[in-house]
């Protein structure tokens, strides 16, 4: 199979270790704070974004590839990183549009997947 | 440290004491269920490239597929037991994110499909896109400044 000698082996261990790391970090914040899931997930997000601004976290991305970019730091790296290449294309304006072009594909993955699920799921908590 | 018997038992005594036995668990219980998750991410994006996608192409389309795969196993309710295995094991990863839009929006169906399924999917996904999102406007603004 020509697809699995493409995968680069090196690649998938630092992508294991990495993200495992990060996850980690966020146990430990659950364990040893009393911050609930949604603030982690803001905070990642956050981190993420800020790394990404200063042109941190690609470094990490080609390092352990998805081990960095399926986290929610990525999420919050791809956001920072859509909204400098608008600005570098289109300016000010480029601010506004980049950071949601360069995520609008999970969001409204997410969106969309997430309302048919809930429409054909059966709620886990009885109704009344 | 002496286990006893109820969880809850344990649960308090770990409070009182300092956790380092349960934390060392859940920590490799993130670690290893974290890293499998961006390995399949990894799986799926070498499988894109070897299509002939182009990276940023190939990170949607992972973004995509794992939210996709995240959903589909809320919706069966198996994520929520591997999630209380894994902690945030699978709450970091995309797969989280795609978890807290699905679950409320099970929960919350009997309020309705505007009000309900509509308002509750973002309890949670709201205030990460609002952070998000600022955080990332507040990027570009900077680097129009400075670039």
């Amino acid at each position: 199979m020509d697809y699995f000698q493409s995968i680069d082996w090196m690649i998938m261990l630092r992508c294991f270790i990495v993200g495992g790391i990060i996850c980690v970090i966020g146990q430990i914040l659950i364990d040893k704070t009393k911050l609930t899931s949604a603030r982690i997930l803001v905070l990642f997000v956050t981190v993420g974004a800020v790394l990404g601004g200063l042109g941190i976290y690609k470094y990490l991305i080609d390092f352990a590839g998805c081990g960095a970019t399926v986290p929610l730091t990525g999420f919050g790296a791809n956001l920072a990183k859509g909204a400098i290449e608008g600005v570098q294309e289109q300016g000010l304006l480029g601010a506004f549009i980049g950071g949601l072009k360069a995520c609008s594909g999970g969001i409204a993955a997410a969106i969309f997947f997430g309302y048919i699920a809930s429409l054909v799921a059966k709620p886990k908590i009885k109704k009344q | 440290m002496n286990p006893t018997d109820s969880p809850k038992e344990y649960g308090e005594y770990v409070k009182k004491k300092a956790p380092n036995s349960p934390i060392l668990k859940d920590c490799f219980n993130a670690f290893w269920v974290g890293g499998l998750v961006c390995c399949i991410g990894q799986l799926i994006f070498f499988f894109c490239k070897y299509k002939g996608l182009d990276e940023t192409s190939c990170s949607t389309v992972v973004s995509i597929s794992l939210i996709a795969l995240a959903i589909f196993l809320s919706a069966i309710n198996v994520f929520n037991r591997i999630g209380k295995f894994a902690g945030a094991g699978t709450i970091v990863p995309i797969t989280g994110f795609a978890n807290s839009i699905v679950s409320p929006a099970m929960e919350y169906k009997s309020e309705g499909y505007v009000m309900g399924v509509g308002a509750k999917m973002f309890t949670v996904a709201g205030p990460v896109l609002v952070y998000g999102i600022s955080a990332s406007v507040i990027v570009g603004l900077l680097a129009c400044l400075f670039l």
